[in-house]
């Protein structure tokens, strides 16, 4: 979708301001914000696709005005609520009301360790051959769906080469929506800085993006 | 909520609305067997403590002092790390992109922030802000000049969008004047921006206060102020 999240290229957002001595966590509940959503994640209910088109579902008003460990809990919200687990009511009064759905699964502290360090790998077998090689030059597609996807505005309707052909990934644009992995080959595309921001770009840049194939044509 | 404690600190916590409602949150989800508040510490003190830009500066001074570790880094990054021990959440798939005489390379997600948590820890806010996910991919020389880091013209930039669930880390040149340095020492010049490719590493016998590994005694300035 063309939501707020789809930054590449946007003007206005002011200095970056870096401040090296940046601590870790702002505040203790930061801390507890990113624990709580890595441990409702794994319950198993939704994907890393769907998570992230709920962050980028929120209003626009509110992920520009939101900090990002926000944009984390309002999303964990939807999703806790779309999935049955917690409702409305509940979030509003702030204590369990209901019995809500039962998980899969409840991450204990002592798998912790081991659940971090599996992490969710997405690389799947494509029983296809790929559609492109190394070297090749190809095209993004140009079209705008209104649900999740991950080519982002900037790199649409241009050409550029494959660099390189990466595994079988999951497709998001269907994971996220609960209509299957799919997965599709990846492709490491890369665009002059010319073909994607006109004439005046810096001559010496070059931008890649990891596209699946379907985000694809040939020249 | 009490308001006796010392007003010495900011009030980021306490009294911050949306402190109440992520307690709030926890609490629901505590009291419906959703979550175990002890998981949340582990993971908490994973991210705080164990995980962080000192993992990378490992990859990258083994990388400095091995060639054929280089090598591998270079054809399978995934593997390559994991044989240091790191591996897990974000970092999967794991690409090393190694900074040239010509070249210089920007690790930036525009649509998110997918950061190769494994090597370098959770991000910090500057690079999950739309500041710096907007410009990075339109003017990297811009973003770069923020930093304090200016290249020469002709220094080509390559900016990585990490748009699939691939995690990039930037593999720097290795500083001059470090012929003599062991790896332990050449990992302490390495610091997280010079991983993002928004610094370069340190140079030998410097105290700075991006350093990863501080030379012992000397306060860790990456550690939250007091």
């Amino acid at each position: 979708m063309n939501g707020p999240h789809d930054l590449g290229g946007q003007m206005g957002f002011g200095p970056i301001a870096p401040d090296p001595a940046e601590p870790k966590f702002h505040a203790d509940w930061e801390r507890r914000a990113l624990g709580i959503t890595l441990a409702a994640g794994t319950m198993g209910a939704w994907n890393i696709d769907e998570s992230r088109h709920t962050r980028e579902s929120l209003h626009p008003a509110l992920y520009y005005n939101a900090s990002y460990y926000e944009i984390w809990i309002r999303a964990l919200e939807k999703l806790l609520e779309r999935h049955g687990f917690v409702s409305a009511d509940e979030i509003e009064a702030g204590h369990k009301v209901w019995k809500g759905v039962v998980p899969k699964r409840v991450l204990k502290a002592g798998d912790v360790a081991e659940t971090l360090a599996r992490g969710g790998p997405c690389d799947r077998a494509v029983l296809t051959a790929p559609k492109f090689k190394p070297g090749d030059r190809v095209r993004t597609i140009n079209e705008h769906p209104t649900g999740h996807t991950r080519l982002p505005r900037y790199a649409r309707g241009k050409t550029g080469v494959v660099e390189a052909w990466r595994e079988g990934y999951v497709f998001p644009d269907t994971n996220a929506h609960g209509n299957g992995e799919n997965p599709q080959h990846v492709y490491t595309v890369t665009f002059e800085g010319r073909e994607l921001w006109g004439k005046k770009s810096d001559p010496a840049l070059t931008v890649s993006i990891d596209a699946w194939e379907s985000y694809l044509e040939h020249v | 909520m009490g308001h006796d404690h010392s007003h010495d600190h900011d009030h980021d916590n306490e009294l911050d609305p949306f402190a109440a409602r992520v307690r709030a949150l926890e609490t629901i989800l505590t009291q419906k067997g959703l979550i175990d508040p002890a998981a949340i510490d582990a993971i908490v003190d994973t991210y705080e403590h164990k995980v962080g830009p000192r993992n990378g500066a490992r990859v990258v001074a083994r990388a400095w002092c091995d060639p054929k570790f280089a090598d591998w880094l270079k054809r399978d990054a995934t593997e390559a790390i994991a044989s240091l021990g790191y591996t897990g959440r974000q970092g999967e798939h794991m690409q090393a992109v190694f900074n040239t005489e010509d070249t210089h390379n920007l690790i930036v997600c525009t649509l998110c922030s997918c950061y190769p948590w494994t090597v370098l820890g959770v991000p910090p806010t500057w690079y999950k802000a739309p500041a710096f996910r907007s410009q990075a991919v339109i003017d990297p020389r811009g973003v770069l000049a923020e930093f304090g880091l200016k290249l020469p013209e002709a220094t080509r930039i390559r900016v990585w969008d990490s748009t699939a669930e691939l995690r990039y880390m930037v593999v720097p040149a290795r500083p001059a004047e470090t012929d003599g340095l062991g790896e332990d020492e050449l990992a302490r010049l390495v610091t997280r921006d010079s991983m993002i490719g928004t610094g370069l590493p340190l140079r030998p016998g410097s105290l700075d206060p991006r350093a990863l590994w501080p030379v012992a005694g000397a306060p860790d300035a990456l550690e939250p102020k007091p």
